[in-house]
């Protein structure tokens, strides 16, 4: 009884924040729609491929929108260590000095087309791209790396906050933010940490909770398309990948010796599967190296694909909207009802997202210290 | 086939600000954080286990009152029947006692009645003899007064004893 009362509540809640997220996204789409005049005026053909790849990559500039022919964007600074002869040393500007692509700066270019798309390219005297030049160090601050440190910021915020009221309220009962946060932090202790790892899971707490409302905070982020969110951050390999070699990296540094037993020598397997071909060895390392790469995968798949389909309804109302603007509008609704459904799916899928990778990362802890039984 | 390409800022950035925010929620939000609601399960439980302990020992207390009441309630009947009892012995034994001293006390008095009673006879037969010898010797001057009489008298005497 208690627990359907606790699940119904649960659905109270999601539901509370659907509607809060769909409202969002329910205004955003009129301002897409009056976008989509514009869009048509500056460019000459609309490509969905294209338009849908552009939001879901990294960019060195922060869009919001294109109003009269113009670019309205938040511009980024750029970080650049060159090791050519000409540019050799650190170059730090703002993205802006680059006007979208149509200027050369400091004897660097922001190419807009072609196989560098998206890139910064040193160029020559002439102005031409310099394909002879070594590799260039970018770490600029680009639109994932500050939609990144925002969740950080967040997260710092809310949880020093949220350790703040616990010291302060020792043994009452928790109030405001801390009361939202305490039934996810005692779930991924109960239900992710605890069964998975067993009695030495307080170890791997820390960061069993990290990886969790990291993932969850930058899913919902993602799925709010106005500045401070829409970057696809957990869609993004490279953050996904620094995720899964953390998980890696703890679970091989924790591993006791009967992990390594049972990746070597296999026990209870016949004996010519390891002599003189060491067939079960190979099969168990190479497991070794799939699951974080499958924890990679399945995140950035997973939240590429959501932002993805939700793009791809815009680009519909798009498409619409080139042919006649009257269709543009007609199937602007529909795209809205769709689009409203895929944010409710998304936010369902945020959710799961962070809980399948905290899960499985425990999962992995607890095989790789689990004792000889 | 750039979506599958990690970029090399990407991965520098989130390298360093991950292993910064994970140290730094390590150390003053996640420990402090499972600390305290560690600490306060263990109250909440430790609370309602003091409870359960407190209301068996009201149980307890309880009965064991009850226990007292009634040994107490025995121990008096015990002592009211024994303070009858006493009372009843004393009552008794004082009226034995009682009996016996005015026995004794009549005893006393009967005796010295009887010493009082046979001293007054003693006295009174003295004050008879007395009296009487008094008498005769009035009588007897009187009559020997006149020798006719006397004679008469002794003869009549005589006459008396010789009838005898």
């Amino acid at each position: 009884m208690i627990l359907l009362l606790k699940y119904c509540r649960n659905i109270f809640l999601v539901t509370v924040l659907l509607f809060s997220v769909t409202k969002i996204w329910a205004n955003e789409t009129e301002v897409d729609s009056t976008k989509s005049d514009s869009l048509t005026i500056t460019e000459k053909k609309f490509n969905p491929g294209d338009f849908i790849i552009d939001h879901v990559l990294d960019n060195h500039e922060w869009h919001i929108a294109n109003f009269n022919g113009k670019h309205i964007s938040i511009p980024l600074p750029i970080i650049l260590f060159s090791r050519s002869e000409r540019n050799y040393g650190l170059h730090v500007f703002m993205s802006s000095k680059f006007h979208h692509g149509e200027a050369t700066y400091d004897g660097f270019k922001l190419e807009m087309e072609g196989p560098h798309k998206g890139k910064i390219v040193e160029v020559n005297g002439a102005g031409e791209i310099d394909e002879t030049a070594p590799y260039l160090l970018d770490i600029s601050i680009t639109k994932v790396v500050l939609e990144l440190l925002l969740v950080f910021a967040i997260m710092l915020w809310i949880f020093l906050s949220v350790s703040k009221a616990y010291k302060k309220r020792r043994d009452k009962a928790p109030k405001g933010i801390q009361s939202w946060m305490e039934p996810l932090i005692i779930f991924v202790r109960d239900d992710i940490a605890r069964p998975s790892i067993g009695h030495k899971y307080e170890k791997y707490l820390p960061y069993l909770l990290t990886i969790f409302f990291f993932i969850f905070i930058s899913n919902v982020l993602g799925l709010i398309p106005i500045f401070p969110g829409g970057a696809n951050l957990t869609g993004n390999i490279a953050i996904t990948m620094i995720l899964a070699l953390f998980t890696f990296a703890i679970t091989t540094v924790n591993a006791n010796a009967n992990y390594w037993k049972h990746i070597i020598n296999a026990p209870g397997v016949p004996w010519w599967l390891k002599i003189p071909i060491p067939l079960m060895p190979i099969v168990e390392i190479i497991g070794v190296v799939t699951k974080p790469f499958v924890l990679m995968v399945r995140l950035f798949a997973n939240i590429t694909a959501g932002h993805i389909i939700a793009l791809g309804f815009f680009s519909l109302i798009f498409i619409f909207g080139e042919m006649s603007t009257g269709a543009g509008y007609g199937i602007s609704i529909l795209s809205v009802i769709f689009t409203i459904f895929m944010s409710m799916l998304e936010l369902l899928v945020a959710f799961i997202q962070a809980y399948v990778f905290t899960l499985l990362s425990a999962i992995y802890f607890g095989l790789a210290t689990e004792e000889h039984h | 086939m750039e979506l599958v390409t990690p970029g090399i800022g990407l991965i520098f950035w989130m390298l360093l600000s991950f292993t910064l925010v994970l140290l730094i929620l390590k150390k003053y939000a996640w420990k402090p954080i499972l600390k305290m609601i560690k600490e306060r399960e263990d109250n909440i439980e430790n609370a309602l286990k003091s409870a359960e302990k407190a209301k068996d020992e009201m149980v307890k207390l309880q009965s064991d009152n009850e226990k007292i009441i009634n040994e107490a309630r025995k121990e008096r009947d015990i002592v009211l029947k024994e303070a009858r009892e006493i009372k009843d012995k004393i009552i008794s034994d004082a009226k034995v006692q009682a009996g016996v001293e005015a026995g004794k006390i009549v005893e006393n008095a009967k005796s010295l009645i009887q010493g009082e009673k046979m001293a007054a006879l003693t006295d009174i037969k003295n004050q008879i003899s007395f009296l009487s010898v008094e008498i005769a010797e009035k009588i007897l001057k009187k009559e020997l007064s006149k020798d006719a009489s006397q004679k008469e008298y002794i003869e009549s005497l005589i006459k008396d004893i010789n009838l005898n």
